[in-house]
């Protein structure tokens, strides 16, 4: 690890004034200090905002929540709150990591974390997330993770986040500390930036600003609601795909539908046509596939990446089956439940 | 850079580089070799302590951000004469082959009873809310951060059912 200058933030004020300069926040530094240790990442200086108490808890918001930045992964999915009105946010949270890293890794910090494309980790190989103008090694290399949309000549790489996914299907918004000590809300849809000739330059975050808390709006009612993740091996893996379905039903038609996927993009990926595809229909395989077929047709694979397509087209109607309460989840699949 | 923090029950000081990782201060400088260095990245969960109650991996966390906090490791939870449950267990379904990842397992069934205890759903759960048995697959699942090369799986995994039982 390079040697760093470490100062712990004794107010938000205070954080502020030390970013710039090849500074970086550090809270959780789950994946930050993996970053440092293989010097992907070599901040001059480490500012440390794991114990502002304003950033910590969570509260209620209107009808909806309000998620601390500092909140662990642990204590957001186990809030008896999130568990019955946003069973998805905790659902999407448990499907990721170990229990070790849930209980450090931080709400902001998840949102903020990089990408786990094997060329951003191996510093002998190009890069242009790491090292703007490198090349894309990723680019006729190998990469049974990488993206399938919204990726461009110059990057490949998936968003590795699970809870990101849920918080767009529930349409969350960042709450933002401006550089000029204002508040600005980005919902999370909007967060992140597609690669194009830029892919260091990840999200709408300005240089200067810190995400001070997630803000969830109240559940939709009757919302029944899936995460669906399948990856690699049965746990502590990164999604090959994930599909999040908040469904809300009418008279046994499909009332209202929020769809995201992850592991498939740069960010959690979302398509308004599939979901357009869904609403008003009635629940079956018929209307599930024609909404699958709308979202896997835009794909761009890699060699590496076409099972993606067939993948998460079946993860998707599996979803929408259990969502709709055309299947029983099974024990070890997330279920699907009514917010009281 | 000093930091003073409590191990095992102990007020400690520790005088370290900005860099030094939690899991290199236990190792290096207070001589507590318990808890492993695997991976160093938080794979493996060899380096698993008790941070303030909670389970994570040491070799993730900065010495310098954790002053004043409570630090349990595997010297904290029993002795060779007095094993606790969890390491009697271990010994009697003969839960490791080389024994390498033994106190990460440990340390991590320690507080993955606790999670239990307080009613926090896994990703293998079938509701996320009341109780959950804790059958196989939810040890398997809770256990995840913590590999064995070995593979003495199967064995972790009775050993922690048992000590389970003994606790409840």
């Amino acid at each position: 690890m390079r040697d760093f200058e470490y100062s712990r933030a004794e107010s938000l004020d205070a954080a502020a004034g030390q970013l710039g300069d090849g500074a970086s926040i550090i809270a959780g530094g789950t994946n930050l200090l993996d970053l440092m240790k293989i010097q992907v990442m070599v901040p001059g200086r480490l500012v440390d905002i794991s114990r502002l108490e304003d950033l910590k808890g969570i509260s209620e918001h209107g009808d909806g929540l309000r998620i601390g930045a500092l909140v662990t992964n642990s204590e957001l999915a186990a809030d008896a709150r999130v568990r019955s009105g946003w069973p998805l946010l905790s659902r999407a949270i448990l499907a990721g990591a170990s229990a070790q890293i849930r209980n450090k890794a931080t709400t902001g910090g998840n949102l903020l974390q990089r990408t786990r494309c094997p060329y951003f980790y191996d510093t002998a190989m190009a890069c242009n997330k790491r090292t703007p103008g490198e090349g894309c090694a990723a680019q006729g290399g190998v990469g049974r993770m990488l993206a399938i949309f919204g990726t461009s000549e110059h990057c490949l790489a998936a968003h590795p986040s699970d809870m990101a996914v849920a918080l767009t299907a529930l349409e969350a918004e960042v709450e933002i500390r401006a550089a000029d000590g204002g508040t600005r809300l980005v919902p999370v849809r909007e967060l992140y930036r597609l690669p194009g000739d830029r892919p260091d330059l990840e999200t709408v975050l300005e240089e200067g600003e810190i995400i001070t808390a997630v803000r969830l709006p109240a559940p939709l009612p009757r919302t029944r609601q899936v995460y669906k993740k399948v990856r690699d091996r049965a746990s502590y893996a990164f999604a090959l795909v994930s599909v999040a379905v908040a469904v809300e039903m009418k008279d046994e038609r499909i009332a209202a539908v929020s769809l995201a996927f992850g592991g498939v993009a740069p960010r959690p990926w979302t398509d308004p046509e599939a979901e357009q595809a869904l609403i008003g229909a009635v629940p079956g395989d018929d209307a599930f596939a024609t909404a699958a077929d709308a979202l896997v047709a835009q794909a761009s694979c890699h060699p590496d990446t076409e099972f993606k397509k067939p993948l998460l087209r079946r993860t998707l109607i599996a979803a929408l089956r259990e969502a709709t309460g055309l299947a029983e989840s099974a024990a070890a699949t997330p279920t699907t439940r009514t917010p009281a | 850079m000093r930091t003073r923090l409590t191990v095992n029950g102990e007020p400690r000081e520790i005088e370290h580089d900005t860099r030094t990782t939690l899991l290199d201060a236990l190792r290096d400088q207070l001589g507590l070799t318990g808890s492993k260095k695997g991976c160093d990245h938080g794979q493996c969960g060899a380096c698993t302590i008790l941070l303030n109650g909670k389970r994570v991996n040491s070799c993730l966390c900065l010495a310098a951000m954790h002053e004043g906090d409570e630090v349990t490791t595997i010297e904290g939870l029993g002795s060779p004469e007095a094993l606790n449950a969890l390491q009697k267990a271990f010994v009697a379904k003969d839960g490791y082959q080389c024994g390498f990842c033994t106190p990460g397992q440990i340390m991590s069934a320690t507080a993955m009873l606790e999670e239990l205890r307080a009613g926090e759903p896994s990703y293998a759960s079938a509701s996320l809310e009341g109780d959950m048995p804790l059958d196989d697959t939810e040890i398997a699942e809770r256990m995840s951060g913590n590999l064995c090369r070995c593979s003495a799986y199967p064995l972790i995994r009775e050993a922690i059912a048992m000590a389970a039982e003994v606790k409840s």
